[in-house]
């Protein structure tokens, strides 16, 4: 059971770096991101390639954060001028087009095979569950590093004139600030922190396929941030907490009522998730952690 | 006296039909001039025309001289361009302070905003308040504040009275009124234009896209067909 609550412990970690990437992205400067897990899938498979060629397992980190980074680099240079809406459709077409390239490059990603054999992170400590706390430790120490620097983004000067660009873009250019590329740094960012949660990923999984990294990843991502309180740091933390209590508590309603299959345990868990993000929406739509005196 | 502002045949609109149709207007240096005239004349579009804020514009756009039209937005701001904008004219998630930070191009950031708060010093009381949570008359002194900070030689201002209760609409005037002693020409959009007018150096009236009518604010007040086509009665 220890092992259970730690793995579910370091998914939840790992979602939570997700869930501040995009809470950058889309909470603090309103870039509708729909193709948050094209950046995840990058860092997943540079660290996985680099780690399965032999470079040390930090490079492996270091390279996973660059390239979702540079991977986003790009894709806001082309298209931070378009309207909220063709941002969102270019963003979901990235991550598509992203899981295409890793499914068809065979010779770089091994194809639909995918990667085995990443190596486990402090494989070395094999008493009791010793690794997966060791793990555990370093994502906790990732995660509050991370909740600590976007608390001081969101008080520097840059986190005023992102929030200015969420409430209004024209506004802040007639006031002489050039919106593009802050937004275009937001997105680095944000793609940055969804990397560094591949790599972790990969690590912990040790076996990689492009269908781990289907547009779900991104929505469950939106979820959590929408449960938990748009705009909000210790939303993406309590939102991503709760939607994995409810991912993986539905899991014992098997044990619970009798004949339920395992697909129709997927269908129900989507639904409860589903009925739960229509009630946020109309009785709490600031979400757990937004402000109590606005609904 | 120096044109600040030197509009000619400018055309413009958010798509394929224009809905500036060849506007001619100057500005003076210290004057206010208010464009008035029916809803759909383009008196919004002509504020954001000059701002940069109009997806399509074309003719002649000089401010102090410069050929602005090319220029995108953010560096209209800082060839000397405030805008105070009709709606969403605050970011309501910033404090007080924080909207004022923001600007650019600002000399002696920390001076100048105790100098806005020496203008506006219900401002400087609530520095700390979030802008959403202001009333319609502070969010509009704050957008006041904001526009001025980073010292411009012109004010655009649109619909600066329509989200006021009618007791601030007069405070809101007085505002306007002292903006030639601060240095600042000014051009106001605006539907309450008798009231606008009144303390306006000259109008200009717009009719489907076009000026219709302009000079000297007081002769417009009095003109017959103005008051009877466009200002109303009261």
């Amino acid at each position: 059971m220890d092992a259970y609550l730690a793995a579910i412990a370091i998914v939840a970690l790992i979602y939570i770096l997700l869930a501040l990437g995009l809470t950058l992205q889309y909470g603090l400067t309103g870039l509708i991101n729909f193709g948050h897990v094209g950046f995840f899938a990058i860092g997943a498979y540079a660290a996985a390639i680099l780690a399965t060629h032999g470079a040390p397992l930090v490079l492996g980190f270091v390279a996973a954060a660059f390239f979702a980074g540079l991977a986003a680099w790009p894709i806001g240079l082309v298209s931070l001028r378009l309207r909220d809406d063709y941002f969102a459709i270019v963003t979901l077409g990235f991550s598509e087009t992203v899981r295409l390239v890793i499914t068809s490059e065979k010779w770089l990603t091994n194809g639909v095979q995918g990667i085995p054999a990443i190596p486990r992170l402090f494989s070395g400590l094999t008493v009791g569950i010793g690794a997966q706390l060791a793990v555990l430790a370093v994502l906790l120490a990732v995660t509050g590093a991370a909740v600590l620097a976007m608390r001081r983004i969101v008080r520097s000067p840059f986190g005023r004139i992102i929030e200015a660009i969420r409430d209004n873009e024209d506004g802040l250019r007639a006031l002489g600030k050039e919106p593009a590329r802050f937004k275009v740094q937001v997105l680095i960012l944000g793609a940055g922190l969804a990397g560094l949660a591949g790599a972790f990923y990969a690590h912990y999984i040790t076996y990689i396929v492009p269908d781990q990294f289907i547009p779900l990843v991104t929505f469950y991502v939106w979820m959590a941030i929408i449960i938990g309180g748009v705009g909000r740091i210790s939303g993406a933390v309590v939102g991503t907490a709760l939607l994995m209590i409810l991912l993986e508590g539905s899991r014992f309603i098997r044990d619970v009522v009798p004949g339920i299959s395992e697909v129709e345990m997927a269908s129900i868990r989507l639904g409860v998730i589903g009925i739960l993000l229509v009630l946020f929406t109309i009785y709490r739509p600031q979400g757990l952690m937004g402000d109590f005196s606005r609904k | 006296m120096t044109t600040v502002l030197d509009i000619a045949a400018l055309r413009g609109g958010y798509g394929e039909v224009d809905i500036l149709d060849g506007i001619d207007l100057t500005l003076a240096e210290g004057e206010i001039l208010t464009v008035a005239g029916t809803n759909g004349a383009g008196k919004s579009t002509l504020a954001k025309a000059i701002v940069g804020l109009l997806p399509r514009v074309a003719g002649t756009l000089r401010v102090a001289g410069r050929d602005i039209l090319s220029l995108p937005a953010h560096a209209r701001a800082a060839s000397g361009i405030g805008y105070v904008p009709q709606v969403a004219n605050v970011f309501g998630a910033l404090s007080i302070l924080e909207n004022l930070q923001v600007v650019a191009g600002v000399k002696d950031r920390k001076g100048r905003i105790d100098e806005m708060f020496g203008l506006f010093p219900l401002l400087g009381e609530r520095r700390r308040a979030r802008a959403g949570s202001l009333s319609g008359g502070e969010r509009q002194q704050l957008a006041f504040a904001r526009a001025l900070m980073a010292r411009p030689r012109l004010m655009v201002l649109d619909e600066p009275t329509a989200a006021l209760s009618p007791a601030k609409v007069e405070d809101a005037f007085r505002l306007i009124a002292r903006m030639p002693a601060l240095g600042v020409s000014t051009l106001i959009v605006e539907q309450r234009a008798r009231q606008s007018l009144a303390i306006s150096h000259r109008g200009c009236i717009l009719d489907g896209g076009r000026v219709a009518l302009q000079g000297d604010a007081a002769t417009l007040l009095a003109d017959e067909r103005a008051a009877d086509l466009y200002l109303g009665r009261h």
